[in-house]
């Protein structure tokens, strides 16, 4: 685990994402500009910092109603706000990327961080930027697995010969600046299959996993998978960390946060998949044994551990900005977190 | 109250007149439904290549985010080798998983043989209900010997369409009151 900078002394540990979404407040119609959107962003890291949270990431996505499309530049905003906090991509699609480039900018971010900055790389859940990058949506498995090995190989090795499909091959490449400690976290992103679970395994790689609604025991069934798989090609699934990604929200009760966010992740999911997030689908989520955190701050705590004990995970980071939530509403939940969930996750998560 | 009537072949005539009279009725009885058609055969469509829906273009895009944003659905379809056309399977192959969550189905058929009178039951119910339909259970279907020169010459025929779209219309109407009071309920 210290390879990838997880320490299990600590507990779980507590991260923020946002896919960097535009929308408008649905409540009041009001969408603010893309300048004051990026900028509450890494307001919101620098806050997450100061509450004690560990860890926080940006995602990139380059269809309608999001901004953070150069997510990397974004996140050296990030890196140069804060000085604690670990700061990722979540996710960086490295399907449509040039492997050596993404490893360059993080390898800066992680430099000017001073050695906080990790990569988890996904292969979009939309295909737009096929187009908009240039590439053939048809190649969408290979150029994912190409590109991964590609960016964990020049991570390995700084001087990189290498041969494939959808980039000029690589002859004694020194891929510069290097990580600050010589290498830097890589993780692979992880839908809701289980097949796609297994493929990290067989890859010996780290997983994050997007569990946004639905029981706690389906993610589960996809955790073991993962780690069935890597032990069978010869990994310590012991040694890999697993991560995983959700709905978040905190009120001071479960009909609060219901309230305050349903509006929210519905218009979201409206405007970004075509259609809403239904409301019966939403209530169960409350249920203890469903992986939405929105409730509470003791509600949340419970389901919390209760995905700890299941999984066994390392990480768990909270989606709460999804569908324009206002500034304000977000920083109320950093308080929460800080004052209430955090102390007790830690306290019952710290391995001795 | 939107509702789409889809007719989901390229060929013939014989769905087409079927849903032209369905359409009519739905217009005559209930001027506050909106009632818009689709014929297939007047639109472009490619196949699906597996991108969200709304990322499809031109008539692809038009005719997936019309049947979308629908309400209730009347599938008009003609059966061809035993199963339905390739045209309307690719329309649900074009729309998400979960695609028809909230939506009434109902179905009218016209086919050459009286031996395809279960082809709805076992091959296009089974689609409509994992795409999580609200389906009307019986289905008009229609035969060769109905029609004479692009009319239908049966009133059972009619009296059984216009029995369909009473149906369409009222359990839309239902399942939109149950699931409204449902969420009142839910206090968000």
């Amino acid at each position: 685990m210290e390879k990838y900078r997880i320490d299990q002394s600590k507990g779980l540990e507590f991260g923020l994402y946002t896919l960097g979404d535009h929308i408008g407040d649905p409540f009041t119609g009001e969408r603010i500009s893309a300048e004051q959107r990026i900028h509450e962003i890494i307001d919101l890291a620098k806050l997450a910092e100061q509450a004690g949270i560990d860890f926080f990431s940006v995602g990139e996505s380059h269809q309608e109603y999001f901004a953070t499309q150069a997510h990397s530049v974004v996140l050296a905003a990030i890196a140069q706000a804060t000085s604690k906090i670990k700061i990722a991509s979540s996710s960086t699609i490295i399907s449509t990327s040039d492997p050596v480039r993404v490893f360059e900018d993080f390898a800066t971010i992680d430099l000017i961080s001073k050695g906080r900055a990790e990569i988890i790389a996904g292969r979009a859940s939309r295909i737009g930027l096929f187009d908009l990058l240039g590439y053939d949506v048809r190649d969408y498995e290979e150029l994912y697995e190409e590109k991964f090995e590609l960016l964990l190989k020049i991570s390995k090795e700084e001087v990189v010969n290498w041969k494939g499909k959808f980039r000029a091959p690589l002859n004694n490449a020194r891929v510069i600046p290097r990580p600050q400690n010589g290498s830097m976290p890589i993780w692979r992103a992880v839908g809701g299959h289980a097949a796609s679970a297994i493929k990290a395994g067989y890859a010996g790689v780290p997983m994050f996993l997007a569990a946004l609604g639905g029981p706690a025991t389906s993610f589960k069934a996809t955790i073991d998978a993962y780690r069935e798989a890597a032990d069978s090609k010869g990994f310590d699934s012991k040694t890999l960390p697993v991560a995983t990604a959700g709905f978040f929200y905190a009120a001071e009760t479960t009909q609060q946060a219901q309230k305050e966010t349903y509006s929210h992740i519905n218009q979201g999911m409206q405007l970004i998949n075509g259609r809403g997030y239904p409301k019966q689908h939403f209530a169960q989520g409350a249920d203890s044994r469903d992986v939405m955190n929105i409730g509470s701050p003791q509600q949340i705590i419970e389901k919390i551990l209760y995905q700890h004990e299941l999984f066994g995970h390392q990480r768990y980071i909270a989606q709460m900005d999804f569908g324009g939530v206002p500034y304000e509403r977000l920083m109320k939940n950093i308080e929460l977190i800080g004052t209430e969930i955090l102390p007790a996750i830690k306290k019952y998560t710290a391995k001795k | 109250m939107k509702i789409v009537g889809l007719s989901g072949s390229i060929v013939g005539s014989k769905t087409r007149t079927a849903m032209d009279y369905m359409i009519n009725e739905t217009i005559k009885k209930y001027p506050d439904v909106e009632v818009v058609l689709i014929d297939l055969a007047d639109y472009v469509v490619q196949f699906s290549d597996g991108r969200n829906y709304l990322e499809y273009e031109g008539d692809t895009g038009f005719v997936t985010k019309t049947i979308m944003e629908a309400d209730a659905i009347i599938i008009g379809t003609p059966i061809f080798q035993a199963s339905i056309p390739a045209t309307l399977k690719n329309i649900f192959d074009l729309l998400p998983v979960n695609a028809f969550r909230d939506k009434v189905v109902s179905m009218l058929v016209t086919a050459g043989s009286p031996k395809h009178y279960l082809i709805v039951e076992q091959q296009l119910k089974p689609i409509l209900a994992y795409m999580k339909a609200q389906i009307v259970q019986t289905y008009v279907f229609i035969e060769e010997k109905d029609f004479h020169r692009k009319e239908i010459v049966n009133d059972d025929v009619l009296f059984r369409i216009d029995r369909l779209v009473e149906d369409t219309v009222v359990l839309t109407e239902t399942y939109t009151t149950i699931r409204e009071a449902k969420e009142e309920t839910y206090d968000f």
